[in-house]
């Protein structure tokens, strides 16, 4: 698979050994580096442009608002990784928002209502999950469907309802405001459960083998690896966060109506993106994904103060993919390009 | 490795043939296809329809189907030819938004004759099709990537050319053409005539040409299609501009009969497209599937649309059964594949192609492509 060779070399920096153009090659390679450069810079301009953007309540919006993101993200990378793709985590986002709300308006705590929503998300992923590694079906054709089919399911439970923030917990809603160290709650959470799932995929066994399964599937199917298992995993691992997601989307916005995070699935796909995890399988890390879904985030909120109307925000995102995708590209071509060069040097 | 992939392919081979079984009686051979489990599929909503739900059988129906489904079934006509090469373009309704926008705009603000705002909307849809088909074609992206990309841009652009505003006061004369009946008392709809157009157009390219065949063979093994002399980047360009152009013309037909152009305009629309297309029998992996199978698609989704809304029944279950036909259209084969391959005598297929959405050019390299293509020029 010739367009994701050498695309994370920051994982493996022992092999490559050092050439001339050395560490400004090496910057340019490691996109989470790059990434984060571009979102300091986003974050230093804006503050340059208003004075208030980093202090009160931008401060914490700031932060608070990817935390949703952060975790959709981290499930997507683990889906893409192994060469598939989840469409359907906003669907399921608002299932289980909504499901975690109706949880506490008929009296049951917090807890369970959380614990009822990550559980409850699980299983829509491993629907997703059963139909894609048993039934050997594209992901994309799949997801498609039950997004259609979860928003749908959503739409007539819910109706025209909403749960109000009256109906939940007052502790519950205040953990969605809540700041440690004028950090939010939430977002210490979400980034947790990033250095988890990062964790996991770099040093565990059975994450190493998700990237096996995404480089080449042929390969690890001849290597001996529990394909299906894995798939599977990974689906449960997305639907599960995405549940976790929207226990968040209730604590954050205190309110959950039939359309909650609808078309937040494409930016999960483009942090992922964008964070330089490859849209077929194989490379890229949660780390970078993460960066992504804060990168996105605080466009969102840059545009404004630049003078851009916040309604181009959607254009400035695809612009982005594609520009990330180009890049990739491109850096995928050099890579092979030296490749080749080396393997004729060395007979 | 290569004793593998041979293997595979001759399994592939026995398992994906693409042409009609010869050996087999000519009943069986036009009763047992995807394109006449659809066709039949589609005769049996119709006529359940009409005996169950009261007001199906009378004038209006039809014709409000035809109305309203009409972005769908000209959207799926070039869609059909994109995934049958293997490809996807999920930026199609994106692209109807913004030649919405851009017939607004160039019509109430820049004061153009309507006519030339047609054209100029049209083509922008053109010029988005082709920014897709350049990005896939010569840069060698994977289509998803790019028009999922593309797909948040041309919103994008829609919504910040327009804002929150809603552009109406197109002239009554092409509003009315749209509603208009091709002949009175009719149920069939004026716009129905560029369909039957469209897709008998399609239908040659498709079925009736060479540049159809290498269609099919692009979708089948790229490599053997560029050795037999098919220009892949070409073909795939051609094909994305051609769906951007009718996602252009179906754009400016949504305006027209909504007589609003608006951002957030035919939100969602092209997984509807893409999901009549795989219930037609188009393999999502390229290679297989037929145009008259993807106009029984088509219709069978806005049957069930019509007949549902009829039935007083909401639109949201309808989503969920759209959705719950899609993964039923695509597991159903494989089901079927799985009992056969419980047959004595059959080879199961290996598990390697199980889990990709869509093939990319795994074989070669893209660079190795470009040179080969480059010199057979």
């Amino acid at each position: 698979m010739s367009t994701t060779v050498d695309t994370t070399p920051s994982t493996d920096p022992g092999r490559r050994r050092p050439d001339a153009r050395g560490v400004a090659g090496d910057l340019l390679r490691s996109r989470e580096l790059a990434v984060l450069v571009v979102l300091l810079l986003l974050v230093a301009v804006a503050t340059f442009k208003s004075n208030g953007f980093l202090t009160g309540d931008s401060w914490r919006d700031l932060l608070l608002t990817p935390s949703i993101l952060l975790l959709l993200a981290a499930g997507q990378t683990m889906v893409l990784i192994t060469r598939n793709v989840d469409l359907s985590v906003a669907s399921t986002l608002g299932l289980t928002a909504y499901a975690t709300g109706e949880l506490m308006s008929s009296g049951q705590s917090p807890w369970v209502a959380a614990l009822g929503g990550v559980a409850f998300g699980a299983f829509l992923g491993a629907i997703n999950g059963v139909m894609i590694a048993f039934g050997r079906v594209p992901a994309l054709v799949i997801t498609l469907g039950t997004s259609l089919a979860f928003r749908g399911f959503l739409l007539h439970w819910a109706g025209s309802d909403r749960v109000n923030a009256s109906e939940m917990d007052s502790g519950f809603l205040a953990l969605g405001t809540k700041q440690v160290l004028t950090i939010p709650v939430l977002t210490i959470i979400a980034l947790l459960v990033v250095v988890a799932v990062g964790y996991y995929l770099r040093t565990a066994r059975s994450g190493r083998e998700l990237y096996a399964i995404g480089s080449d599937p042929a390969a690890a199917a001849l290597f001996g690896l529990p394909i299906r298992q894995r798939v599977l995993g990974a689906f449960i691992a997305s639907g599960a966060l995405a549940g976790l997601a929207g226990v968040f989307f209730a604590a954050r916005y205190g309110g959950v109506s039939s359309n909650a995070g609808q078309g937040i699935e494409l930016q999960a796909i483009a942090a992922a993106v964008i964070g330089g995890v490859a849209i077929f399988g194989g490379s890229g890390s949660v780390w970078g994904a993460a960066i992504g879904a804060f990168l996105l985030v605080t466009i969102d909120r840059v545009l404004p103060i630049l003078g851009v109307p916040d309604f181009y925000q959607q254009a400035v995102v695809g612009g982005l993919i594609i520009g990330a995708v180009v890049l990739d590209r491109f850096l995928a071509s050099r890579a092979e390009h030296r490749l080749v060069a080396e393997r004729e040097v060395t007979p | 490795m290569s004793a593998t992939t041979t293997k595979k392919t001759i399994d592939e081979a026995v398992d994906e043939r693409t042409y009609a079984s010869y050996a087999r009686p000519l009943l069986w051979r036009l009763v047992a296809t995807r394109e006449f489990a659809v066709v039949a599929l589609l005769l049996l909503v119709f006529f359940y329809s009409r005996a169950n739900i009261v007001g199906f059988d009378g004038p209006l129906t039809l014709y409000f189907l035809f109305l309203q489904s009409a972005p769908i079934m000209l959207l799926a006509l070039p869609m059909t030819l994109v995934i049958i090469t293997g490809e996807i373009d999920l930026s199609v309704a994106s692209t109807m938004a913004l030649t919405g926008a851009i017939l607004g705009i160039a019509y109430t603000k820049w004061d153009l004759p309507f006519v030339l705002s047609m054209v100029l909307a049209i083509g922008v849809g053109l010029a988005c099709g082709l920014f897709n088909g350049f990005l896939v074609s010569y840069v060698k992206l994977p289509s998803i990537a790019v028009t999922i990309g593309t797909l948040a841009l041309y919103r994008g652009l829609a919504q910040g050319f327009l804002g929150t505003e809603a552009i109406n006061g197109f002239p009554e004369k092409w509003t009315d053409l749209t509603k208009e009946r091709i002949s009175d008392g009719s149920s069939y709809p004026l716009v129905l005539i560029p369909f039957v157009v469209l897709a008998i157009a399609f239908g040659l390219l498709l079925h009736f040409s060479s540049f159809g065949r290498g269609v099919y063979e692009i979708g089948l093994n790229d490599e053997a299609a560029r050795f037999t002399g098919v220009d892949i980047a070409r073909t795939k360009l051609i094909l994305f501009a051609l769906a951007g152009a009718v996602a252009g013309l179906a754009g400016v037909y949504q305006t027209l009969y909504s007589g609003v152009a608006r951002g957030d305009a035919s939100q969602n629309l092209e997984l509807q497209v893409i999901a009549a297309v795989l219930l037609g029998g188009v393999s999502i992996f390229g290679g297989r599937g037929t145009l008259p199978g993807v106009v029984a698609g088509v219709l069978l989704i806005a049957v069930i649309n019509s007949a549902m809304r009829l039935d007083g029944i909401r639109t949201e279950v309808t989503d969920i059964i759209i959705g719950c036909l899609l993964v039923a259209s695509v597991l159903a084969p494989m089901l079927l594949t799985w009992v056969s391959g419980l047959a004595p005598g059959r080879v199961r297929r290996t598990a390697s192609r199980s889990s990709t959405p869509t093939e990319p050019s795994v074989t070669g390299g893209p660079s190795l492509d470009s040179k080969s293509a480059n010199e057979r020029q």
